[in-house]
């Protein structure tokens, strides 16, 4: 009985649309009583034509006013017959139509649902998104139609979703079925809370209905936990990356060439001066480039830091070989007198290195699941290093001699191989590595004169798990020590996630005290 | 013949070094609270709190610069987490003196201030006691005590060593800096302790109270010295020193270094407690950024400038670079840290054996010319 009702009024409803707004229902705009407004508008909404829309948006300007027995909009000084549009004579008195905040809120749903039907598909598909959160029962007859008209398959699919929700308040038993069986596919928290009433016996009555909704609950739980996993590891992957690439440079001066560098936290913030550096350069001589401003940072970011290490290697670290426990110190010191010019040059605050704009948005791979893409780029960018890393490493003349010069320094004279140039080159190019990890950290992080020493504990405990000597091992420690973080900050908080994998290291450390990746060997040393 | 054992313990007492420390324990102890009360404060004389108060706050750390050249100097193992060890001391102690501040904080509570804020009705656990001054005097040795212990049973059975040691111990007091900067953790947060007002009863801000405590001091200073002089004159300190210098040898001869390195590193965990604990009431604040990884890294520096491996050299570097500190950060401030990290440099790069090294070093050259002429 009730449904044949229902289905008339709709049936009405959508005669009515062909047709300019109901006269009376425009009247009732300008009631004196709220509700009474409330209800015009919402059943003004269901007509959906170009008119009810160029009323409603008079409405929430605050330019619809009464004259008389007469709804009218006035803009400046033409005016028009609300219900008919036609243009009419500007009225001598008109009391203007208060809009307090809960008919705004009205307003607002309502204008977002009629922008359903416009002709741009951007706008459909930006007000079908919009409607995914606040949608109400009385919407069940318009999102229909909606639907029906609509061709384009992601609003599609978007509005199925909102029509599902509104019609869970449904008095129609097999109308909440299949919502609730619509609804079960998805993973977003908002539709889980929907969907939670309904397992309730106090509230639904229907048992199969009940039923359904427990197990669409449990379905989306699932998902949700899925795309959490997925979410975590990927920022764990982030993370390592971003580990990795603090810790590659120093993976070369203290993996290969034994060199405690505790400077190597400022190289990295020398990398990420360059990109503001490139970005202020961009800015003031080729701002239509400005997007292309990184690209530019990547060798100045890299020759920079390089350079740096050039004078480091030359003037202090040079003299130490062989003195570990003493470089440590001198490279603290010089470490703190970059930190210090950096302040004098750029100032004690942080500077503002932004994203350019091909960095900004992100892949959305599952509803709640969006990959930004400056995260993507900075992995990918990780690898590029790497890859640089190992070919220089190994497939090199270069590479062979540091490899050399590290194993045998005394053999690799004999036969020829500069070894002094040699450590300034290698050191170099750790020192260069480090730049480029600066310029990538520069797009994520702070760039400031500490920035250094937020990094250093970490590049030293991911080349230490990892096993001096093994680039490997520096990745595969990377990887595992983000993910592993990631995941314990899913149930302990950053801070405790942090403390334990520091507490986990160490204790590693004792078993292992070679590293992940050791040299197998026997030696008493 | 057997000597008694106080008697072998004096005799490591040189008689120059017996002369000095006199006359440094006359000073600390009778003429600086004399000059301090019998002159008015605009006299010539007058020994200032601020003066007492430096003075007092770099005593404290040259406890934790003996301690750190008795491992480093003669153990040859640089720690970089000795601040932590210093902070557990202070951060024990401020919980006597959070407890003594009693209902006269902000909130007029019985518990202290942070934990009213943090809406907490009881005191944790491991505050129970803290209001009896034996059982915290008790806590300051015992806590870092067992910390080190465990850290360096586990660190040393595994026989690591060198860089790799100082790396975990940087790590370990990275990790109880953010174990302490949580509020959760009951030791308020990054404000940590601060406010105090009594101490055994007496105000803390008294003068009287500030000569006890810079007395104090004082005497723990000396005797960390006559301590360390017995210690490594010892049969044990030579053998530390073989340890040092050639550990397999040692351990082929037949000794363990795990017991010998365990010791030493416990006994410097301790004195840097002691010094802790001294430390927060001179000062009145104790927080975590006493664990970060600079603060200790500027340990290695004190003992490294006055020279390691000698016992007058650690108290020299502390007072030579904290005075400096104090008189950069004033007149200089933007210049201290290009000052800090030269000296870093300078000393590793043409001072490896220090002020006393260098000072050596002239008097050698000095007495060939004498020679020669």
């Amino acid at each position: 009985m009730f449904k044949t009702l229902l289905t008339l009024l709709f049936a009405v409803c959508a005669l009515s649309a062909q047709a300019a707004p109901d006269p009376a229902l425009v009247r009732q705009l300008a009631d004196e009583d709220s509700s009474q407004k409330v209800a015009a508008i919402q059943q003004l909404t269901q007509t959906a034509d170009p008119d009810t829309l160029r009323v409603l948006k008079a409405m929430s300007e605050d330019s619809l006013y009464l004259a008389g027995d007469k709804v009218v909009v006035i803009d400046g000084d033409a005016a028009f017959d609300a219900a008919s549009g036609a243009a009419i004579k500007k009225p001598e008195t008109a009391d203007a139509v208060t809009v307090n905040n809960r008919l705004r809120g009205e307003l607002a749903n309502a204008l977002a649902a009629l922008k359903l039907f416009d002709a741009d598909p951007a706008v459909r598909l930006a007000s079908a998104q919009k409607l995914q959160s606040s949608v109400s029962p009385a919407m069940v007859p318009l999102l229909a139609r909606a639907l029906a008209q609509e061709s384009d398959e992601k609003i599609k699919s978007l509005l199925t979703l909102a029509h599902a929700q509104a019609n869970l308040g449904n008095r129609d038993p097999a109308a909440r079925l299949a919502a609730v069986r619509a609804l079960a596919k998805t993973s977003s928290p908002a539709i889980k809370t929907a969907l939670l009433p309904l397992t309730d016996k106090a509230n639904e009555a229907d048992s199969r209905v009940r039923y359904a909704a427990i197990s669409a609950v449990k379905a989306i739980d699932s998902n949700l936990s899925r795309t959490e996993k997925i979410g975590q590891i990927f920022s764990g992957l982030s993370l390592g990356s971003i580990l990795l690439l603090g810790a590659l440079g120093l993976a070369i001066t203290y993996g290969v060439m034994g060199i405690i560098n505790m400077a190597h936290g400022e190289l990295l913030m020398v990398g990420a001066y360059s990109a503001y550096a490139m970005q202020s350069l961009f800015r003031s001589y080729f701002p239509e480039a400005i997007d292309w401003y990184l690209l530019a940072a990547v060798p100045v970011g890299f020759f920079a830091a390089a350079l740096v290490g050039v004078v480091m290697e030359r003037t202090v670290i040079r003299w130490l070989y062989g003195r570990t426990l003493e470089t440590l110190l001198a490279t603290w010191g010089l470490s703190l007198v970059m930190i210090q010019g950096a302040r004098l040059l750029f100032g004690a605050q942080n500077v503002e290195v932004a994203n350019p704009s091909w960095m900004s948005s992100g892949i959305e791979l599952l509803p709640n699941l969006v990959l930004p893409w400056n995260r993507l780029i900075i992995i990918g960018f990780a690898l590029f290093v790497l890859a640089l890393v190992w070919v220089l490493m190994n497939k090199t003349r270069l590479g062979m001699f540091v490899r050399a010069v590290t194993q045998n320094r005394q053999m690799a004279g004999c036969v020829g191989v500069p070894t002094s140039r040699i450590d300034t080159l290698a050191f170099a190019l750790g020192a260069g590595i480090a730049g480029l990890g600066g310029v990538a950290l520069s797009q994520i992080s702070n760039v400031g004169p500490d920035m250094g020493q937020g990094y250093i504990v970490d590049a030293f405990m991911v080349v230490v798990l990892g096993g001096v000597g093994q680039l490997a091992g520096a990745v595969w420690a990377a990887l595992g020590l983000g993910v592993v973080t990631k995941l314990l900050e899913g149930w302990a908080g950053a801070v405790i996630a942090k403390i334990v994998a520091l507490v986990f290291i160490i204790i590693f450390i004792q078993k292992r005290p070679q590293g992940l990746f050791a040299l197998k060997g026997r030696f008493v040393e | 013949m057997h000597t008694p054992f106080t008697l072998r313990f004096l005799s490591s007492i040189d008689r120059k070094s017996g002369i000095a420390l006199a006359v440094f324990l006359a000073v600390a102890l009778l003429a600086v609270p004399l000059l301090h009360s019998a002159f008015p404060p605009e006299s010539l004389f007058h020994v200032s709190t601020y003066a007492i108060t430096l003075v007092g706050k770099i005593m404290c750390y040259a406890i934790v610069a003996i301690a750190m050249d008795l491992i480093w100097g003669y153990g040859g193992i640089l720690s970089l987490g000795h601040g932590l060890f210093f902070a557990l001391g202070g951060y024990t102690f401020g919980m006597y003196l959070m407890r003594q501040i009693g209902r006269d904080g902000s909130y007029g509570a019985d518990l202290p201030d942070f934990m009213v804020f943090l809406d907490w009705k009881e005191l944790p656990w491991y505050w129970h006691g803290s209001d009896s001054f034996l059982w915290v005097a008790l806590l300051v040795v015992l806590v870092p005590a067992l910390v080190a212990c465990i850290f360096g049973f586990f660190a040393f059975r595994s026989r690591i060593k060198g860089v790799y040691f100082s790396i975990i111990t940087q790590a370990l007091t990275y990790a109880a800096m953010l174990l302490f900067f949580r509020n959760e953790t009951g030791f308020g947060g990054n404000n940590g302790f601060t406010d105090f007002k009594r101490i055994l009863g007496y105000s803390i801000t008294a003068p009287e109270t500030r000569l006890v405590l810079f007395g104090l001091t004082a005497l723990l200073l000396a005797a960390t010295f006559v301590f360390a002089k017995w210690l490594v004159g010892s049969k044990y300190g030579r053998v530390l020193t073989a340890i040092r210098d050639a550990e397999s040898r040692v351990m082929f001869i037949g000794y363990n270094p795990l017991w010998f390195k365990l010791f030493v590193w416990t006994v410097s965990a301790v004195l840097c407690g002691i010094a802790g604990a001294l430390y927060v009431p001179q000062v009145g604040i104790i927080n975590p950024s006493e664990m970060g990884v600079a603060n200790s890294i500027e340990i290695a520096i004190w003992v490294a400038v006055g020279g390691r491996g000698t016992l007058i050299g650690p108290i020299i570097g502390a007072f030579v670079v904290n005075l400096a500190k104090s008189w950069f950060t004033v007149s200089f401030p933007e210049y201290w840290l290009f000052f800090l990290g030269l000296l870093f440099i300078v000393v590793t790069l043409l001072l490896p054996q220090g002020l006393i090294g260098l000072w050596k070093s002239l008097r050698q050259a000095r007495a060939g010319k004498g020679g020669k002429a």
